[in-house]
């Protein structure tokens, strides 16, 4: 039996795991049970939901480099979709439930408070990393530009923790946390790239010194 | 005569191998059940972090300590008539730091806080004095004032308070004529406000007013709500109601009296200078750093309603600030 059948679980887990929060939050909300001021608690608990998938997502490349294990690599996607709508999802309680779409309200918004401005920023960049998800998408890119285009979802992970950082009154226990996650997957990622060229140009000496 | 069963048609049996793979069926099925359930349950627990969903269960009313319930009337003159934000949301959707970061953690660890006994130290420009909470509540006829209460985060509530002048608590106190500012000191206690183990803010809570906003006849020294005591998420057993101020200016749980010649360093306004002034008077026109303050929610309702000046109460104390520039003292 090979690999691929072997895991044909594992991303219609991810895909339904990933959808029981959304699901639990709706299911509250319809009992009441998102407390006095729901839509700041929907609105919370999307953000730190979209933070959690992002880092996930995140989290698979480095985990692949230290553990070694493929499977990390077959639900990134799955995880970064997921993240693309939580970070939705957090926007449009944002600007039709918080704001009531009042449009005037998010220039306005955008233009006094980096906060808002950072976060819609880390938005706007996961929009075409969302659309160009598809095995299709990196047939029609090839997959270097493809692959030069979707790290920039490190981008969007920093702006999300910057975003958070700026909105919590004081206790910025949390952002913290997951700044020094963000920072320790950077530095998996980066010593693991140092050791590629290393092995690269070591393997280049070798073929020199043979010749 | 009994016919045996006809064998079973060639389409109806089940091939070899997948006969074969069943095993490996269940296998798959349980680790994709196993899987979406323990990340489905992983997710929704961290996405509650910060905001905790609020206690399922609305707490129950307290009694009046000693003789019967307590007796009052509403004082109309003061009172609003505008619809009450209901008893649960008044008591489980809180900010007090000192029991929690959450807004609902106040209402699960309330129960920490032991409003009884209780003495508030009178001190400062004025004779000192240690008061028992009881005493000083039998001092005075209880009235009961419905006020709007606006969070500096924009969220606002209509609320039944219990309690009595402050005015009338300041009189019968005495104060020298050198007191210019009252500074009001809230429990420091890491035990009964277990948050106080966080560093975050300097403990205990210092929050204060200009001697003529606390003569005003609108601030109010808080006892109940709904007319039974305060429980400890709402600053049990004597917390500070000031209108027409952001809701961080109501000291909670207040355990000192200080009259000051001097402003009193409170607590916000020190750690964070740029977001929190010493004033705070509610004012749509000066935003919050991060957010606006030109509209509000009211709890319960879904849509924002326009911020008031003064909260609403610009007729009654809007004479208090006349010439002061209110952008720069917010």
């Amino acid at each position: 039996m090979n690999q691929r059948s072997r895991l044909a679980w594992l991303v219609p887990a991810v895909i339904t795991g990933t959808l029981v929060p959304f699901g639990v939050m709706g299911w509250r909300a319809a009992q009441g049970r998102l407390g006095a001021n729901p839509i700041a608690t929907a609105l919370n608990q999307l953000g730190m939901l979209s933070l959690v998938l992002l880092c996930s997502c995140l989290a698979c490349t480095p985990l692949r480099l230290v553990s070694g294990w493929t499977w990390p690599a077959r639900v990134r996607r799955t995880l970064g979709l997921a993240a693309f709508f939580a970070v939705l999802a957090h926007f449009l309680v944002y600007l039709v439930l918080d704001q009531g779409f009042d449009v005037a309200a998010l220039t306005q918004d955008l233009a006094e408070r980096p906060f808002i401005l950072v976060g819609f920023l880390a938005l706007v960049l996961m929009l075409p990393l969302a659309l160009t998800s598809t095995k299709r998408s990196i047939t029609a890119l090839g997959y270097p530009a493809w692959s030069r285009l979707h790290k920039s979802v490190y981008l969007v992970g920093v702006l999300g923790v910057v975003h958070f950082y700026m909105r919590v009154k004081k206790d910025t226990s949390l952002p913290i946390a997951f700044g020094a996650l963000l920072s320790l997957m950077f530095v998996v990622r980066f010593v693991a790239a140092h050791q590629k060229r290393r092995a690269r140009r070591l393997r280049a000496r070798a073929d020199l010194d043979l010749t | 005569m009994s016919s045996s069963p006809s064998p079973p048609k060639p389409s109806e049996v089940t091939p070899q191998p997948l006969y074969t793979r069943r095993r490996e069926f269940l296998e798959q099925a349980g680790l994709f059940v196993a899987t979406s359930a323990g990340l489905g349950a992983g997710l929704t627990a961290l996405s509650s972090l910060g905001s905790a969903d609020p206690p399922v269960k609305p707490p129950e009313r307290p009694e009046a300590p000693g003789k019967g319930p307590w007796k009052f009337e509403r004082n109309r003159r003061w009172s609003s008539g505008e619809p009450l934000t209901s008893y649960e949301a008044i008591t489980t959707y809180n900010n007090f730091y000192e029991l929690s970061f959450t807004k609902s953690g106040p209402a699960e660890l309330g129960y920490l806080l032991k409003p009884r006994p209780w003495t508030l130290e009178v001190d400062g420009e004025v004779r000192p004095r240690t008061l028992d909470v009881d005493t000083l509540i039998r001092w005075f006829d209880l009235e009961e004032r419905v006020y709007r209460m606006r969070c500096i985060e924009a969220w606002s509530m209509v609320i039944p308070w219990l309690g009595f002048p402050l005015a009338s608590l300041i009189r019968r106190l005495e104060p020298s004529a050198s007191a210019k500012y009252v500074e009001f000191t809230t429990l420091l206690d890491p035990v009964q406000l277990p948050n106080q183990e966080s560093r975050l803010l300097p403990w205990p809570y210092v929050e204060g007013l200009r001697m003529d906003e606390a003569m005003h006849p609108l601030t109010f020294v808080a006892v109940g709500l709904y007319g039974s005591p305060l429980l400890g998420q709402n600053g049990a057993p004597l917390r500070l109601v000031v209108p027409w101020k952001y809701g961080f200016k109501g000291a909670k749980s207040i355990v000192r009296l200080r009259f000051m010649r001097d402003q009193p360093a409170t607590t916000w306004s020190s750690v964070a200078p740029d977001e929190y002034g010493f004033y705070a008077n509610v004012n749509p026109e000066v935003d919050h750093p991060r957010w606006s303050q030109k509209n509000e929610r009211r709890i319960g309702e879904l849509e924002r309603r326009p911020t008031l000046l003064y909260n609403g109460y610009a007729a009654e104390v809007a004479h208090l600030y006349r010439g002061l520039d209110l952008v720069r003292n917010y």
